[in-house]
């Protein structure tokens, strides 16, 4: 496995593979091109771990939006500030962590983006889009006293299904907030 | 990751953007604003864009979509959209935007439907 290794245009990474957990950590600039690297990594995770074409696509959109978030509102596009990105891979989902060095926010202080005084709103529709897209989905108090997004996905099963069938797609994600 | 490609052509009024590849966060939601904004400048206010090649959207290009809608709205003209693929047409649903934006998925009928307004 790959340790301490500092390609150029982030901040270095770090996966370490255990018996039954892989984890992944990411340091990230804040920079745009972090958003796509961020996706293209937890893709590549979420294809190895058997995820079908359309989950694929729910976690990618999903860590788009969070490293999005940490990005813009987070680190309000500040250089000097880093995002970390972590992903696990227990024995039955995937978590996602996206750190910022932000004031944090409440998630409770978010508008509704389908409140219609809200749906012409150019922005503010990346929390909404996580909690659609993922099977779990919170925001903490980080470490480093920014906003922490965690999120989680159920693995599928070994036949290619779901491990439940609570599919959070996109057919009942409307009823989400 | 494909980069967003704009490129547009008159189909008699109306204008019909092509758009194809990605509107993300960055070059692509960028590149969409100044092609509508070199659009409504030159006075071409009824514009279909069509998304029939666009495979991903994100918030952001969801908010540029958005802003080009309202934009050609206060200037009194018009923006539809045609061809949704599946990905966008879903984006759309559970964002409550397909019930804003006039959505075709056949382009004489989407020219028509311009015509109408104006008559």
């Amino acid at each position: 496995m790959h340790s301490n290794v500092r390609p150029n245009g982030y901040g270095g990474w770090r996966l370490i593979k255990m018996a039954e957990q892989k984890h992944l950590d990411v340091t990230l600039d804040t920079q745009v091109e972090s958003v796509n690297l961020a996706e293209e990594m937890c893709l590549r995770v979420a294809e190895a771990a058997g995820f079908d074409e359309d989950d694929c696509y729910r976690i990618g959109m999903s860590v788009r939006e969070g490293v999005i978030n940490a990005f813009h509102y987070g680190n309000q596009e500040r250089p000097e500030k880093k995002i970390y990105l972590a992903v696990d891979l227990t024995s039955d989902k995937m978590v996602i962590h996206v750190l910022d060095e932000g004031k944090g926010f409440n998630l409770g202080d978010v508008p509704n983006p389908l409140a219609e005084e809200n749906l012409l709103s150019t922005s503010g529709r990346g929390i909404f889009l996580m909690r659609s897209f993922m099977d779990e989905f919170d925001v903490v108090a980080g470490r480093t006293g920014g906003a922490e997004i965690i999120m989680s996905k159920k693995l599928p099963n070994p036949d290619g299904h779901p491990a439940n069938n609570n599919d959070k797609g996109d057919h009942n994600a409307s009823h989400q907030t | 990751m494909a980069l967003l490609q704009a490129t547009y052509r008159d189909a008699g009024a109306v204008t019909v953007l092509e758009l194809s590849g990605r509107i993300t966060l960055g070059e692509g939601s960028a590149l969409l604003r100044s092609t509508m904004r070199e659009l409504l400048d030159e006075q071409r206010l009824k514009i279909l864009v069509d998304l029939g090649d666009i495979n991903y959207i994100d918030s952001s290009g969801i908010g540029e979509l958005v802003s080009a809608y309202t934009t050609a709205k206060n200037r009194g003209g018009e923006l539809k959209l045609l061809h949704l693929t599946k990905k966008v047409h879903d984006l759309l649903q559970i964002t409550k935007l397909y019930t804003v934006f006039d959505v075709h998925s056949d382009e004489v009928t989407a020219l028509r439907s311009f015509d109408k307004k104006s008559a």
